[in-house]
């Protein structure tokens, strides 16, 4: 596999062209992606409200937003405009501190969660190693920013909120884990460039999501629970708790909150993406029509467009998967809070369990296909 | 000194400092929820300086394991025993509290001295890095595999008694008297393991 293009490199041999040491190079180039991604990951957010709402109206019979900007593109922006110059307020006998720093518990691991997704074979801001663990930890740690988030609010609704999501958080996590497990177990690696790489060759023939059905649609109800989605909603369920956890939340952050589950539902379905759907590879793979249309695959400008296709493929397929979401929310009720942690328990984990022994069954019996 | 050791000195300060403060808080403040909550500060910056040790996959362990799970559980257990109680002054409470203190700066005495007095033999080889992943599974299914599976049998130990202790599910009749019941003891009795109704 070619390296393609490495940003990082050109940018660095760019600057000390310009006469800048390597050090002070690599110390400018440092905040770039990281400013990148979080500018990208605040717009994906926006976007998939936008799309909630657009879809919503759709399966509702209504027309939506329509007269903020064309189709009502310009909502989200009045949206976080609004938010951010709302009063912040603390209700009566709240505990201040715990009630600021719920809201950034949060949101800040969903954050730090998207340095491993790549749109690209370089186009991530690390390759760690432990690649796809990373955002198991860090997505086991928004459950204490939850029940913060419901005993500081002072108010029963809120914390019986904040229970339910941190009860329904950490058993979907564990269905969750091990289905990744299966994955990373057929790939040899955690990285998530290895995790794609592995699924690259035959096109959408390759893909995870024909060797791992099991653990594909496993993945879905647990990534959908873990994002709070409709099925799944209970945290927040407005018949029965108000709003949850989030009932005394307001302004700023609500926000953090708001933004925080819709970035946590795009980094679920990049993630998905990335474990099933072959990443950034299209369907049919780019090196195959390289060939046939005679074409070196290491032209710069192949390679730029092999690049900016990664990127278009690894977007439509995750917003794909969130429009699939949204109609979900839209068509299957709420479960009751029972049913859904036996579906956790007594469903989802023995499940999850046999197909990762499925898994390394076939992998032993059949290297060739299931990664040896 | 160039930047990356400047960045590392600097982050293990932070780092020391925050696990310092907050276990201190942690022993320290009255209220409980409080302690819990520094508990997980104390355990994400432990993780950090697993970071700082190059030890990736175990930071990542440490934050899934005693934050993510242990943390959340302390959190829950004390969220939904929520029992408003006000427990009577006892008298002398700094004679207790200053005999805590004596034995567990002993303890902190002793093992400091330990640490400082054993000759550690320090590896030589190089450090592993990401494929320290790789390593810490060959050890676990090789030369530490005893441990590792009496760790899994203690694991499931803990998960049976769980659920025999769950399994309590008789909730007092109305009119029962419970008043004589001891501020330690629950209201549930534990259910008869099979058959008939409670």
């Amino acid at each position: 596999m070619d390296s393609g293009i490495d940003l990082q490199q050109s940018f660095i041999s760019l600057l000390e062209g310009l006469g800048l040491s390597h050090s002070l190079a690599k110390v400018v180039w440092l905040p770039l992606p990281m400013v990148l991604i979080v500018g990208a990951v605040t717009v994906l957010a926006l976007v998939s409200t936008w799309l909630e709402r657009k879809v919503s109206a759709a399966a509702q019979q209504r027309i939506g937003p329509e007269f903020m900007g064309p189709q009502g593109l310009l909502v989200p922006a009045a949206d976080v405009l609004k938010l951010l110059t709302k009063e912040d307020v603390f209700p009566a006998k709240t505990d201040p501190w715990l009630f600021a720093l719920a809201p950034l518990l949060v949101f800040i691991p969903v954050f730090l969660s998207f340095l491993i997704v790549p749109f690209g074979q370089n186009l991530v801001i690390t390759d760690l190693g432990i690649g796809i663990f990373l955002w198991i930890s860090l997505s086991s740690i928004a459950p204490i920013g939850l029940l913060m988030a419901g005993y500081a609010s002072n108010n029963k609704y809120s914390l019986l909120g904040g229970l339910r999501a941190a009860a329904q958080s950490i058993s979907y996590e564990i269905p969750l884990a091990l289905s990744v497990l299966a994955v990373v177990m057929m790939s040899n690696s955690l990285s998530t460039i290895d995790i794609v790489n592995q699924q690259s060759g035959y096109g959408i023939l390759s893909w995870n999501m024909w060797r791992q059905p099991v653990g594909f649609l496993i993945f879905w109800i647990a990534a959908l629970a873990e994002c709070e989605r409709m099925p799944f909603d209970l945290p927040e369920a407005e018949e029965e708790l108000v709003a949850g956890y989030q009932t005394e939340y307001g302004a700023v952050k609500f926000m953090l909150f708001y933004a925080g589950s819709y970035a946590n539902l795009v980094l679920s379905a990049l993630l998905f993406a990335v474990l099933y759907m072959g990443g950034w590879e299209s369907p049919i793979p780019v090196s195959w029509l390289a060939s046939l249309l005679g074409v070196s695959e290491n032209a710069g400008w192949f390679q730029a467009i092999a690049a900016s296709l990664g990127i278009v493929m690894t977007l439509f397929k995750a917003y794909l998967l969130l429009f699939l979401a949204i109609l979900l929310r839209w068509t299957v009720p709420r479960v009751r809070i029972d049913q859904l942690l036996d579906l956790g328990w007594k469903f989802l984990l023995p499940i999850s369990l046999v197909n990762l022994l499925a898994t390394a069954g076939l992998k032993l019996a059949f290297p060739l296909a299931f990664g040896g | 000194m160039n930047l990356a050791e400047g960045v590392q000195i600097v982050s293990f300060g932070i780092l020391a400092f925050m696990m310092l403060a907050s276990a201190i808080g942690v022993v320290l403040l009255n209220n409980i929820v409080y302690s819990a909550f520094l508990l997980g500060v104390v355990f994400v910056s432990i993780s950090g300086l697993y970071i700082l040790l190059n030890a990736a996959f175990v930071a990542a362990a440490q934050i899934l394991i005693y934050v993510g799970a242990v943390n959340v559980l302390i959190l829950f257990g004390i969220m939904l025993v929520n029992k408003r109680r006000d427990f009577a002054r006892i008298p002398n409470a700094w004679l207790n509290q200053g005999v805590t203190a004596l034995v567990c700066g002993g303890l902190f005495a002793l093992l400091s001295s330990m640490i400082i007095a054993t000759p550690w033999s320090i590896s030589t080889a190089p450090i592993a890095g990401d494929a320290a992943l790789v390593e810490i599974g060959k050890h676990f299914f090789t030369d530490f595999l005893l441990p590792f599976e009496l760790a899994s049998v203690l694991l499931l130990m803990a998960l049976i008694g769980a659920i025999v202790i769950a399994r309590r599910e008789f909730f007092p009749e109305e009119g029962e008297d419970l008043s004589a019941e001891s501020n330690l003891t629950l209201p549930e009795r534990p259910r008869e393991l099979t058959g008939g109704r409670r």
